[in-house]
């Protein structure tokens, strides 16, 4: 695996291949220009096209580790970046009975008296991290200000303590399902990279490297029936990863061959909508589709 | 020189309206360095990963990426070629006879079969330089150009023969259901065609008048940005996709669990719990959280033939929400009031819904001219009983009454009772109070009027009322 940063997009694209993420040359060049650059990687797009993935799939070509911050309403300062164990503090006042007050204050305010949330231990880790704050279209606004010291300088400034700098540049994936706007400052520290869904082609070969024991007639047919699919007027379209859990489902009942019938009678797997099932059924039920 | 396109290129997009800061300028330049400006696809990826960071803008992005590198795509190989064409009858290129013109088909068609992007390209060269008739010196965008080209090519024709093509080679006689799915595939392919020959002519368009004067012509402005009186159909099939999340964050909004949780009561027996990690010490109080409140939502929506296009919106705004609320009620009005909400049912699409509404709900009394003042009377009489003090009323319209009674102490009535009285009005408002507007009138009733003619005043209402709701329950709670 790659400890040295990848010296062209085309690389990043077969190393990424080489952990069995099918990247695109946008993907590539964003991520490549994110090392080169320093700077995080916002990426936006429907749920279920890769996003978290994207993060998973560089910590492996990378060999490094995977932090995540998982981002929800109500994600506060003690949950993202860290805490003063405030129990382990009165302990060790109470053990103290009757030192000198200042020994002890200097004392209790030191790093082994702090828990470490996922922003602070990713920029404490001795050796570089991959740090996926996952679904940032979550946390208020006011909340996000949180990250924007870490995501610009890759440092944290703790009062009692002072500023902790990076020991190593992380790399910094954040993802939104794009439910709300979010603050100009956090976008402009960041690449934008937006992730749709896949062409043909592409889409053929996540099946293939996902899909253990699928054969290339399948994938084609699967992915070219998942993009006429996407052609109907949906709530929701199916995401990549409705397609591989369609072409699963495929293999599991045996079904070699893809026909109208077939698809009616697994749709439930693509479209997670009843109003959606209908009318994509009701399209591929018209008399002169089937064929008997 | 590649600075000095990059500028007027950054320009464009801030003329278009996507806002490009100065750091982001630099960050284009600095990843510029480190990418094969050689390689267009690169060069555009590096470009809208630093200066682009919303998708609603891509669409503005890709137009002025086109007029202003749109030749730099001119490789060499790729210029020869055009008075070369593949079939070998350099010789008569320019002449434009029939037969010339069925071989040109040919090859088209030989390219769109094997998928064959390069030669559909150069292609798309000829067929511009053929059939397209470019005159020097217009101020067009270029789209009669992209019309003449293809009704010349004959695509649908084109298209029916790629299909032939591909049943016949598939061997095997093919099911109606993979015809159907060749027959999309190939679809698309001729859209690819449609898109090279549009980018031909944009290309030829800016070599002839220059970079700037061609995006000023091509220059749409942001969807957010789109008058909603004034929306044409693509319009309002794009906003759909943008106001799903903004329905989400009003109802978010409208129903904000406070999160300060010290608004609530000391919650005593957890606080006792907590108090014991610090040795019976409570350190640190615990609150109950307050009860989120459930808000009821009534929407009265004028959709007169004044008001068609906003309507239109304004029901599709209906539609996002009734997926978001369940306490909505939708009215619509023209001259007589009709609870719609019964239409808004989650299977049904929008399309059904906006028909069941013009065909079935009873909005028309008279004349079919709006009568604000009947319609808010008719609102207050049968459905005031169902108002309490958690309910919203936002009510979307002109206020355009026909000279009328506007009877706006009803809508005082109504504020009296509800929680808040919210006005949208798509009118700017320089014309409000104008002729027989009486939104004047109906202000002083509301809590308050917000001119909504775009989706982004549209996403300050829904920002703004976050803090009023805020406000207004603090003040309850004190009095």
């Amino acid at each position: 695996m790659h400890q040295t940063p990848l010296s062209t997009p085309g690389e990043v694209s077969d190393a990424l291949k080489s952990v069995d993420y099918l990247s695109d040359p946008t993907i590539s060049q964003t991520v490549f220009l994110a090392e080169r650059l320093g700077k995080p990687v916002l990426v936006e797009g429907p749920a279920g096209v890769g996003k978290t993935e994207l993060a998973k799939a560089l910590a492996k070509v990378h060999n490094r580790r995977l932090i995540r911050l998982q981002c929800y309403e109500g994600l506060d300062e003690a949950k993202a970046l860290y805490e003063w164990n405030y129990k382990k503090q009165l302990l060790r006042i109470q053990a103290d009975q009757g030192a000198d007050w200042q020994d002890i204050e200097n004392n209790i305010f030191g790093e082994s008296f702090l828990l470490a949330r996922p922003l602070l231990e990713a920029i404490t880790a001795t050796e570089p991290v991959v740090l996926l704050i996952d679904e940032v279209d979550r946390v208020e606004v006011e909340t996000e200000a949180l990250l924007l010291e870490v995501l610009s300088d890759f440092q944290v400034s703790i009062p009692e303590l002072g500023t902790i700098q990076a020991a190593s540049e992380p790399i910094v994936i954040l993802t939104s399902n794009n439910t709300r706007e979010l603050s100009e400052a956090l976008k402009r520290r960041c690449l934008f990279l937006h992730i749709g869904y896949p062409t043909i082609d592409r889409e053929k070969e996540i099946i293939l490297a996902r899909v253990e024991g699928i054969t290339d007639h399948l994938a084609d047919q699967v992915a070219r029936v998942v993009r006429s699919v996407r052609g109907h007027q949906l709530r929701k379209p199916p995401s990549v990863s409705e397609t591989l859990d369609w072409a699963r489902t495929l293999i599991e009942l045996g079904i070699s061959e893809v026909d109208a019938a077939a698809v009616r009678d697994t749709l439930n797997v693509l479209l997670k909508y009843q109003t959606d099932i209908e009318t994509v059924r009701a399209s591929y039920a018209s008399p002169d589709l089937d064929d008997r | 020189m590649l600075i000095d396109v990059l500028g007027g290129f950054i320009q464009e997009l801030r003329t278009a309206g996507i806002p490009v800061s100065m750091v982001e300028t630099i960050d284009a330049m600095e990843a510029l360095r480190h990418t094969d400006v050689g390689d267009r696809q690169a060069f555009k990826a590096a470009l809208g990963a630093t200066l682009v960071k919303n998708v609603r803008h891509y669409e503005a992005f890709d137009v002025a990426f086109e007029v202003y590198f749109a030749l730099s795509r001119t490789s060499p190989a790729a210029s020869g070629a055009e008075s070369n064409s593949p079939s070998g009858d350099g010789a008569t290129h320019g002449g434009g006879g029939e037969a010339d013109l069925e071989q040109l088909l040919q090859a088209l068609a030989r390219a769109l079969a094997a998928d064959d992007t390069g030669a559909l390209q150069m292609l798309s060269r000829q067929a511009v330089s053929r059939l397209a008739g470019m005159e020097p010196g217009r101020p067009v965008g270029g789209t009669y150009y992209l019309y003449r080209t293809l009704r010349q090519l004959n695509v649908e024709e084109l298209l029916d023969q790629l299909v032939a093509q591909a049943l016949a080679g598939a061997g095997e006689p093919l099911s109606e259901f993979d015809g159907r799915l060749i027959r999309e595939e190939m679809q698309q392919r001729v859209d690819r065609l449609r898109d090279e020959l549009e980018a031909e002519i944009r290309r030829r368009l800016v070599a002839d008048r220059g970079a700037e004067a061609v995006a000023k012509t091509l220059r749409k402005p942001l969807i957010e940005d789109t008058e909603l009186m004034h929306a044409t159909r693509a319009d309002l099939v794009q906003l759909e996709h943008v106001i799903q999340p903004l329905t989400r964050k009003l109802a978010a909004r409208l129903a904000r669990r406070r999160r300060l949780r010290r608004d609530g009561r000391l919650d005593f027996r957890r606080t006792m719990r907590r108090s014991l990690a610090t040795g019976g010490v409570p350190i640190e109080p615990q609150f109950r959280a307050p009860k989120p409140s459930k808000p009821e939502v009534f929407l009265l929506c004028d959709i007169s033939g004044s008001m068609a296009t906003f309507a239109r919106f304004a029901l599709q705004f209906v539609y996002a929400m009734s997926n978001e609320f369940s306490n909505l009620r939708a009215f619509a009005f023209i001259d007589a009031l009709d609870d719609v909400t019964d239409f808004f049912d989650r299977d049904t699409e929008f399309a059904g819904v906006l028909q069941r509404i013009s065909s079935e709900a009873e909005v028309v009394w008279l004349d079919g001219h709006s009568d604000y003042g009947r319609s808010l009377e008719q609102f207050w009489t049968r459905y005031g009983q169902l108002l309490t003090a958690r309910s919203t009323v936002i009510i979307t319209g002109d206020a355009r009454s026909n000279y009328r009674d506007p009877q706006a102490e009803v809508l005082e009535q109504v504020r009296d009772v509800a929680k808040a009285v919210y006005w949208l009005n798509p009118e700017p408002r320089s014309y409000w109070n104008t002729g027989d507007s009486v939104m004047g009138k109906y202000a002083v009733s509301c809590d308050e009027v917000f001119e909504v003619r775009n989706l982004r005043q549209l996403e300050k209402f829904v920002e703004s009322i976050a803090q009023q709701h805020h406000g207004r329950v603090r003040l309850r709670k004190v009095g």
